[in-house]
């Protein structure tokens, strides 16, 4: 199963480790990853594989929004249908 | 990879615009808890609801999660209550109306709707038990709605039956009088009711339904707002087309939804119903949209082809992403629920006259509107006759849900608490429609009904 999650919120340094490193401790896979800057935020998009994760995803989606909060930025998990439903005929 | 900007565009339309799920809602049949003794069928009624949608208010919060969209509301329609509680020796159906209330609180669900009856034609024994309950039943509960249906185009209008409504909702009105009147809000009289409509307060679960299903309603606004105004100065066919184009994916994800909270709880999916239904946040207003198109207040020329036009443009595209399209699916103008709605009326730019006229172009009917309290039950009547007589030519569905609020004047604002919003008193004609509506019978129906 794949999701998304995206990293909104003012740039500092470890972001991307600190994010990084909940989901390898909990064996989600980064599939791919993407930056950009929206207005004066940093955004990063990842696309993860939940496939060997043994976690539930609520209880995923709490440590990464527990990190967020930690690190100062918005994380939100989303499975990827979401995104393929909306934008793809 | 998917596309990052269209990542981004999702996330704002949840973040910032609004999007979400109106709601999840399960139909519910209860036409196998009949029976001729009145308690034995409340608790089949109470076991057979709870059983079923047990699961609907967790289920509907993991996938929220899961899919990081808000979903607001989980509810329930159940079998017109008039059908089911006719075989019973019963003289009184507000005990049913508790049970249902009673089930709806055991299982979490906010609204459940359905204490209803279908007297397009006339009539039975039942149905005339279940509208003479119908006071009682909503002042005595929190989540019950309500709804009759007195027209179709087929069958025309029962004008007794309008007659008898109008009365319905003024005792309504009086018995909940301490509240601003609010039983009103959950009472509809329909022309044209379909069986699947996921909204409130006029939901039900038709006849023709299976044992259970899954329908739900999506809202979206604030996309569709945000969508407009990077078009200023554009051209009607470009504003057309955008409206369609963010319709189908505000539809995709009710599709996406519905079908994953079919699968989870091994209900089948029914429909996704394509309105855009308004709340009172900020940016989440159809009054809005149809100021962006160019209109100085919502209310004043132009109105009426607007919603014309948002409400085909939302269907064009809402078609294409959904596998089954119901309910209602239009535009919804429900003042009480709108702030721009709200707004308007009390810039003095929307009268109930231009609602009327923009209900035959958009879905739903006069929804959510507030009148005086000494508002007579004839002119509510005649109110209710214009609104059948539109859906009832125009082969389409209308609806009143009317409050006449006790002790309220034009000017105050009528304050229903929780989900129910609130309602500045709109005016009503002051000259009488009693004569009119006291003829009672049928108007029969126009020609068009005849199409085989």
């Amino acid at each position: 199963m794949k999701a998304i999650v995206t990293v909104i919120g003012k740039d500092r340094v470890g972001i991307i480790a600190k994010v990084s490193g909940v989901l390898a401790e909990n064996r989600v896979n980064i599939m791919d990853i993407s930056q950009t800057i929206l207005q004066d935020y940093f955004a990063m998009i990842m696309l993860v594989d939940l496939t060997e994760m043994k976690l539930s995803f609520s209880d995923l989606s709490e440590k990464l929004v527990e990190q967020g909060n930690t690190i100062g930025v918005q994380i939100k998990i989303q499975r990827e249908e979401v995104f393929k439903a909306m934008h793809q005929i | 990879m998917i596309d990052t900007s269209e990542i981004i565009e999702t996330i704002r339309m949840i973040e910032s615009e609004n999007l979400d799920i109106r709601t999840i809602t399960m139909g519910i049949s209860l036409r196998d808890c009949a029976g001729p003794e009145g308690g034995a069928a409340r608790k089949k009624i109470y076991d057979k609801i709870t059983s079923h949608a047990e699961n609907l208010v967790s289920v509907g919060n993991e996938i929220a999660l899961e899919f990081g969209i808000p979903i607001v509301n989980k509810r329930i329609s159940v079998t017109p209550i008039a059908i089911v509680a006719e075989s019973s020796h019963e003289e009184d159906y507000a005990p049913f109306a508790r049970t249902l209330d009673e089930a709806a609180r055991a299982v979490g669900v906010n609204f459940i709707g359905g204490f209803s009856s279908l007297v397009h034609k006339g009539y039975t024994r039942g149905d005339r038990i279940l509208i003479a309950s119908i006071p009682e039943a909503l002042a005595a509960t929190e989540r019950v709605c309500s709804s009759v249906n007195v027209a179709t185009t087929k069958t025309g209008i029962n004008m007794d039956a309008v007659r008898h409504m109008g009365e319905v909702i003024r005792e309504t009105a009086q018995l909940t009088k301490d509240r601003d009147s609010v039983g009103c809000a959950r009472l509809v009289v329909f022309a044209n009711a379909v069986e699947d409509n996921p909204f409130m307060a006029g939901a039900f679960h038709g006849l023709g339904e299976p044992e259970c299903s899954i329908n739900v309603g999506i809202s979206g606004p604030g996309v569709v707002l945000s969508a407009l105004k990077k078009l200023k100065g554009a051209s009607f066919d470009e504003v057309a087309e955008t409206v369609k184009r963010t319709a189908f994916k505000i539809t995709r994800l009710g599709q996406l939804v519905a079908h994953e909270v079919s699968r989870r709880l091994g209900v089948p999916f029914g429909i996704v119903d394509l309105s855009l239904a308004p709340t009172p946040a900020v940016g989440d207003s159809v009054a809005q949209i149809i100021e962006e198109m160019g209109l100085e207040s919502c209310g004043i020329p132009g109105t009426t082809a607007a919603v014309a036009l948002l409400n085909d443009a939302v269907k064009k595209g809402g078609v294409m992403a959904s596998s089954h399209v119901g309910g209602l699916s239009g535009a919804f103008i429900p003042v009480s629920e709108d702030q721009g709605m709200m707004d308007a009326v009390q810039r003095g730019s929307l009268s109930l006259e231009k609602l009327e006229a923009m209900t035959s172009v958009c879905s739903v009917g006069l929804d959510m509107i507030a009148v005086p309290g000494d508002t007579p039950a004839e002119t509510i009547s005649a109110i209710i006759a214009d609104e059948a007589a539109i859906g009832v030519v125009n082969n389409k569905t209308t609806a009143v849900r009317i409050i006449p609020v006790i002790g309220k004047k034009v000017g105050d604002i009528a304050e229903f608490g929780g989900l129910l919003g609130k309602a500045p008193i709109m005016a009503v004609s002051g000259f009488s429609s009693r004569t009119f509506i006291q003829r009672g019978g049928r108007i029969p129906a126009p020609i068009n009904s005849l199409r085989n």
